[in-house]
């Protein structure tokens, strides 16, 4: 063993331009930009991590407790950030862990960068330790995937790699590293990024002419309607989104994923979509005459039953994959481009104009939710606190400031349905696959995303059962981030839906909880539980100004349902206030 | 709309794991492929596949471009039946003793424009190129006459309005922004509304 040591380490004083494929893979990460990994190690990719040992000033390695704690992580970071998360884990169930992660990232298109050890490659095929397939199980939730098997590959597959995940509609990619290719030495010829794929076309061409065709229709509208997703924010438009509706004067509802792309007290702004949206934008997607969907791909959350969505409206459709274009709702001009591109042409033609009665049915319709739904969620008149009230006041102590990164569940929907938000970048959480398990590790990664900014976690008590391990990463890295646990002592969502679909045959959804406290303090962070109103807001108050991560449980009502809703099957216009 | 038969030629970069990726388009929508054939194109480094499914044209639509979103796939086009020329191989293997035997075996191989590839002492292999129902006849034809083995190919297709990979390819590797206009096949004025 010992001879092998001192004859590696002669190989790596051999001239410079010889480096090992695990060096070439950290210096890969540094030419692209990046700072911050999340991984943990193991067997196959310990060649890398020993590189790493001499990287730490350049890279900043994040241990986490569990690989989809890593991936979660990451996208919380690339939500934050805007940059690409980058993640390593060893093959075998190092590579399994991050599945969830991939197929979340994939739905919600968050350019991620997977690097996975995996076994020899003579090894392959053989059952050896840890080997799995990692390439054919990751293909379907994976925008690209690819395994390299030499380490001469390495230089030029991770710059596709990076391109790829953070161009066009970006997207989880995952690179699986054979460990000879980790060891290998090879001639290094340096690092050149890549900007082109010759089968890859990130960015179509716009077409004048139906932009020109979509402006007409805007024009003519009497009742036009923006409907908005997280690609204005991918696309970094935010301006051009916010000069666009300006100038035609048009009511814009978000979903989701693009929530905070514009102030949620914008004087267009009308509120959310879907399922638990507000009561307005649903209702009236069925009064509108010129529907404008931007960077949104018409999930069946947001768009109830089909064959009863906006039928009498012209679909104007701008989006950056023509794949989305006539997916789910037949579009009347498609205009296929980078809204970044697409948004400023569609504002030099479009008229400046105010539509204040269309506006006022938007006001009227949030009126009747006001007194329907949301006084009774923000003012009670019970003794029993609601997750609205919470998320108000919380509102009310950062002022709109805070990146809010939230679980899967009622807690998620009340907070995205009262969060107030100033700022893009704000509002992180599971839309299209409804990851319970996500918003502890996506705040973390969220807070190293965007160390200026306070980061709140808003988890349920089912959700933040299933990560809870990565308090352990908090404890390690010391990492300032507020988990407030909405505790209802169930499973809530789906508690609602068996109580108004399953004559309340309520099914294994009675959770019990640890004591989060006591849990919290073993991993030296501080907290308390409240269940009084009294103390609500002193309560989140010293969690906002306490130095360092903080956990507050609050003790909610057991069976609050969350309400507006579409209920599954129906129209968006069928949408119940109660 | 009713379902037909479609074939899809897809060009694809020539890496391992592509038919995997295309293939999962399929899988996860339950739509089962009839037939696939990969092989080299006219082009060093560029792969066609030939597939022929049976569906409505509205998810034809959506898979091709399912399909062509994929990083390491170059272009994907769907055609009907009238759109393409097409040909599938079948490989029959008979025992010699009985075309000895037997005239109207000889007669009925001919018929069908069959040519003997292989013959040996104890069997000889025929072959037959034309349409799926070509093939199947002659499968028909030979059972009583003690059809030992019979493996028909994939399709393969020509689609009669190309104007060919060569000059297209060029236009890829051309950096990025291509001049070449896409045309916006999807503006379209009907109003239906559908889910796949």
């Amino acid at each position: 063993m010992e001879t092998l040591t001192i004859e590696k380490q002669k190989k790596t004083t051999e001239p410079a331009t010889q480096i090992s494929g695990s060096k070439a893979v950290l210096e890969a990460l540094i030419a692209e930009g990046v700072s911050t990994i999340f991984g943990y190690p193991g067997g196959a990719i310990m060649p890398i991590y020993d590189a790493l040992y001499d990287y730490h000033e350049k890279l900043n390695h994040i241990l986490v407790r569990h690989e989809q704690g890593a991936i979660h992580a990451a996208q919380g970071y690339a939500r934050a950030s805007g940059k690409t998360g980058v993640v390593f884990a060893t093959s075998g169930p190092g590579a399994t862990n991050l599945i969830t992660g991939l197929a979340d990232a994939q739905i919600d298109s968050t350019p991620l960068v997977c690097i996975t050890g995996q076994v020899f490659a003579h090894l392959l095929g053989t059952d050896a330790f840890q080997e799995t397939d990692v390439i054919n199980i990751t293909t379907p939730v994976t925008k690209w995937n690819y395994q390299v098997t030499d380490a001469s590959e390495i230089p030029h597959v991770l710059a596709k790699a990076f391109y790829i995940a953070a161009s066009g509609r970006p997207g989880p990619v995952l690179i699986d590293i054979t460990k000879n290719a980790q060891l290998q030495l090879f001639e290094y010829a340096g690092y050149t990024s890549c900007d082109h794929i010759r089968s890859y076309r990130p960015k179509p061409i716009v077409r004048k002419e139906y932009i020109e065709e979509a402006a007409q229709l805007i024009n003519k509208a009497e009742r036009p309607f923006v409907i908005f997703g997280q690609g204005v924010i991918l696309g970094k438009a935010e301006k051009e989104f916010k000069a666009f509706i300006e100038k035609a004067g048009i009511p814009s509802a978000w979903t989701i994923m693009g929530m905070s792309a514009i102030p949620t007290d914008h004087p267009l702004a009308v509120g959310m979509l879907g399922m638990h949206g507000n009561y307005g934008p649903n209702v009236l997607t069925n009064e509108c005459d010129v529907l404008i969907a931007i960077g949104m791909r018409f999930d069946d959350r947001v768009t109830g039953r089909l064959d009863k969505y906006a039928r009498q409206a012209k679909v104007i459709h701008l989006d950056i994959d023509p794949a989305e274009i006539d997916k789910n709702v037949k579009t009347t001009v498609a205009v296929w481009g980078d809204c970044k591109e697409t948004l400023p042409m569609l504002t030099s033609l479009v008229e400046q104009k105010v539509y204040p009665q269309w506006l006022q049915r938007f006001k009227d319709l949030q009126q009747q939710e006001e007194e329907a739904c949301i006084q009774p969620e923000l003012h009670p008149d019970t003794d029993i606190m609601t997750m609205g009230e919470v998320v108000d006041v919380l509102n009310d102590l950062t002022g709109g400031n805070a990146i809010i990164v939230t679980d899967v569940g009622q807690h998620q929907m009340v907070a995205c349905r009262y969060a107030k938000y100033n700022q893009s970048k704000s509002n992180i959480t599971s839309g299209g696959l409804g990851t319970m398990g996500f918003g502890l590790p996506a705040a973390i990664g969220a807070k190293f995303g965007a160390p200026e900014r306070p980061v709140i976690a808003i988890i349920g008590d089912g959700g933040i059962q299933m990560t809870i391990q990565e308090f352990g990463t908090i404890m390690q890295t010391e990492i300032d981030v507020k988990i407030l646990i909405l505790n209802n002592n169930f499973l809530g969502m789906v508690r609602q839906w068996q109580q108004l679909f399953h004559d309340k045959r309520y099914s294994f959804v009675d959770i019990t909880s640890p004591d989060y406290i006591q849990v919290a303090k073993g991993y030296r962070i501080e907290g308390q539980s409240i269940s009084d109103r009294k103390d609500l807001r002193s309560a989140l108050q010293a969690m906002l100004d306490h130095k360092g991560s903080y956990l507050l449980e609050i003790m909610v009502g057991k069976e609050n349902n969350v309400f507006p809703m579409v209920p599954q099957g129906c129209s968006v216009s069928e949408i119940r206030l109660k | 709309m009713s379902k037909q038969e479609f074939t899809i030629t897809v060009y694809t970069e020539n890496q391992i794991g592509i038919i995997s990726r295309v293939s999962t388009i399929f899988s996860r929508r339950k739509i089962n492929i009839e037939s696939l054939n990969t092989s080299p194109s006219e082009v060093e480094g560029i792969h066609r596949f030939t597939i022929v499914i049976n569906e409505t044209e509205e998810v034809v639509k959506k898979l091709v471009r399912q399909i062509e979103k994929q990083v390491d796939i170059l272009r994907a086009f769907y055609n009907t039946e009238d759109e393409i020329v097409w040909q599938e191989m079948g490989l029959y293997k008979v025992s010699t003793d009985e075309i000895a035997e037997k005239v109207k075996v000889e007669r009925l191989l001919r018929e069908f424009g069959a040519r003997a590839v292989a013959i040996r002492k104890d069997y000889t292999v025929f072959e037959t190129t034309g349409h799926h129902e070509e093939i199947d006849k002659l499968v028909k034809v030979l059972e009583p006459y003690g059809l030992i083995e019979f493996v028909r190919s994939a399709r393969v297709a020509i689609i009669k309005e190309s104007r060919g990979f060569h000059d297209r390819l060029k236009e890829f590797e051309k950096r990025e922004p291509s001049e070449e206009l896409v045309e916006n096949e999807y503006l379209d004025k009907q109003d239906e509304v559908f889910t796949m």
